[in-house]
């Protein structure tokens, strides 16, 4: 198919005759280009693109509606019996046990979702960047140390610390993005411990120090860019999990504290009304899934792009 | 094989006792006044002082730390602010139910994930492989919580709006009460579980199967003339399970968050309950009890997993 592609290109007609001059192509600009052609990721990337536009776009979207998130509106939002109002030309999406407007808040909500996983995958990549590299290249006793703490914090029963965690200091989406982070960026340090033990034994790397590049040098300027490519797979790979762990914390009342709206707050709410008022829990929950399974699909893909012969966690030529 | 199991138990412990120890840290020494978060907002200087001296809180932080040892080691947990009642007997009481669900999930979600992992790998690319690929997408994205919720308003409540009240959305009944009403009680939990976890369990065996199935020795087998069925299940599903035990050993803490959601969602009064429920309530004695016991759980699974690890694939021994 891909090579059919490339033939087609060849004929093409901005091409004129004759083969075109050779050109060399990075391993970052062919991954592109496979990422390029990829059905599946421009679409889940397209989908992404909309669902952050609608979290910067929020302020707008409640504008247009005539509410702000947090705005009841008593005249129309509520029925006669004090219940939510379904989607109607006041509200499109309906409106929650408050009166206030489904879409508006689902609007806000991206904003926390999507800073969410995005601050915790940076963060737990960071992290787990530092360790798993300084893991890898010292080895002997500092290898077993990290690797045992790894190993401690990957067995941790971490909603469990985490709602212990945030007994203690209170819940915010501050303390939520710590406390994500904390219990992420083992499985990033893993990965990465295992590449630079392999990385370190390359010839490239025992030349840069018999030219006398020292142990930072080595780290960061031969051993680490070789490590962009499982770290990036890891990061998109981490976004989506974020985002469902914050929901998660969100959802048992120890995330983001209401009426700041979220996902997972949203959907907590709803389910105490789940019974009369089914677009209350569409909304956020339609959003919430539509988003995590955007992320996966592009990781997916990015995982394809950057090496084609790994193994894919859904899809397969 | 003893060698390594001691080897494994002493870790296991080295790990408990850090967990603990963690514990104590996030309770006791954390820059925060516990006796204070006791006492209640509005409690006078007094009152916050006898507190601490109740609890100890004015002895040297070693001091504190011996006594919460010595105090875990012999099982007592304290009592409830709350209500006054014994930890113990608290989590005793919901012990039954979480190990309920978070056995049946767990049996569940091997189950499906290996099955449908299988059935895509004996035929690639086919309609089925397909399938099950689409359906581990989705519920790999979908947060536990999130598949709950769709549960309980499809099969509970749509359902009884339709006049089929086969799943009960809430509750619990004992085993030895009602063995029967115990597993349609839990029957929705045990999916929302299992579901959601068993997509990536499903695409590891698929991976490991696929490879297996392109072994000499499988190929050998089958032109030994043995049938396709025993061929796959026999030689092969065995040599696959291996990646399988080992993301399970990794997965108990996600079983464990599995089941706090769950029990929320199912209104299930198991211990996830109880540690939101003294969450809400701070109170302390309580949470540090339920961490610790699920901590201790974590741990010795981890070495039976381990143990499973050691009797599918002998070459872990040596190490």
């Amino acid at each position: 198919m891909s090579a059919l592609t490339e033939l087609e290109h060849l004929d093409g007609s901005e091409a004129g005759f004759g083969p075109e001059p050779i050109e060399g192509r990075s391993p970052w600009r062919l991954a592109w280009d496979r990422l390029r052609r990829d059905r599946v990721a421009i679409g889940a990337a397209s989908v992404i693109v909309l669902i952050a536009l609608m979290a910067i776009l929020a302020p707008l979207i409640a504008h247009l509606a005539g509410h702000g998130p947090d705005a009841q509106d008593f005249e129309h939002g509520l029925s006669p019996e004090g219940l939510p109002r379904g989607p109607n030309g006041n509200h499109l999406l309906g409106t929650d046990d408050l009166g206030r407007d489904v879409l508006v808040r689902v609007a806000y909500g991206a904003q926390t979702s999507l800073l969410a996983g995005v601050a915790v995958s940076f963060l737990a990549v960071s992290v787990g960047v530092l360790i798993g590299l300084a893991a890898g290249y010292f080895g002997g006793a500092a290898d077993t140390f990290l690797s045992r703490f790894m190993d401690v914090i990957l067995s941790f029963p971490f909603l469990l610390f985490a709602i212990a965690l945030v007994s203690i200091v209170g819940p915010s989406l501050g303390v939520a993005i710590g406390v994500i982070a904390f219990f992420s960026w083992a499985s990033v340090g893993r990965i990465v411990r295992g590449q630079t033990l392999s990385i370190k034994e390359k010839e490239y790397v025992e030349a840069a120090r018999s030219l006398g590049a020292g142990d930072l040098r080595i780290m960061f300027v031969d051993i680490l860019p070789n490590l962009l490519a499982p770290v990036l797979v890891y990061l998109t790979l981490l976004i989506p999990a974020a985002i469902a762990f914050e929901a998660t914390l969100s959802f048992l009342g120890l995330g983001v504290v209401p009426p700041t709206p979220t996902w997972g707050n949203m959907i907590a709410d709803a389910l105490k009304y789940y019974q009369v008022a089914w677009w209350f829990l569409l909304a956020p929950g339609a959003a919430l899934l539509v988003t995590t399974l955007s992320f996966n699909l592009l990781g997916d893909s990015v995982r394809d792009a950057l090496d084609p012969r790994g193994e894919r966690l859904f899809r397969r030529r | 094989m003893t060698r390594f199991l001691v080897r494994r138990v002493l870790l296991g412990l080295v790990v408990l006792w850090a967990l603990v120890s963690v514990v104590f840290v996030m309770f006791f020494v954390a820059p925060h006044d516990v006796a204070r978060l006791i006492a209640g907002r509005q409690a006078s200087p007094d009152t916050v002082a006898a507190v601490k001296r109740r609890l100890g809180l004015d002895r040297p932080v070693l001091d504190q730390y011996g006594t919460y040892l010595g105090h875990l080691v012999k099982g007592n947990l304290g009592y409830s602010f709350y209500n006054s009642s014994s930890v113990r007997s608290l989590i005793w009481a919901r012990v039954p139910v979480t190990f309920s669900l978070a056995i049946g999930g767990a049996v569940l979600w091997l189950l499906i994930g290996v099955a449908s992992g299988v059935i895509a790998a004996t035929r690639p690319r086919s309609w089925r492989d397909r399938a099950v690929t689409v359906f581990a997408l989705v519920f790999y994205s979908m947060p536990a919580f999130l598949l709950g919720v769709i549960f309980l308003y499809f099969l509970f409540f749509r359902l009884h709006l339709a006049g089929i009240t086969f799943f009960p959305g809430s509750g619990y009944v004992a085993l030895s009460a009602n063995p029967l009403a115990w597993a349609q009680h839990l029957l929705l939990p045990w999916l929302t579980i299992a579901l959601v976890t068993a997509a990536t369990y499903s695409r590891l065996t698929r991976a490991a199967m696929l490879d297996v199935l392109g072994e000499d020795y499988i190929r050998t087998a089958r032109a030994k003339g043995l049938r396709e069925r025993r061929v796959v299940y026999r030689h092969a599903l065995r040599s696959a399970l291996t990646p399988v035990v080992t993301q399970f050993g990794i997965d108990l803490g996600t079983l464990l968050g599995g089941v706090i959601i769950v029990e929320n969602i199912f209104g299930l009064p198991g211990l996830g309950q109880l540690a939101v429920l003294s969450v809400t309530q701070q109170d302390q004695p309580v949470i540090i009890g339920t961490v610790v016991l699920a901590s201790a759980c974590i741990v010795v699974a981890n070495i039976a997993v381990d143990a499973c690890y050691a009797l599918l694939d002998s070459r872990v021994r040596v190490h």
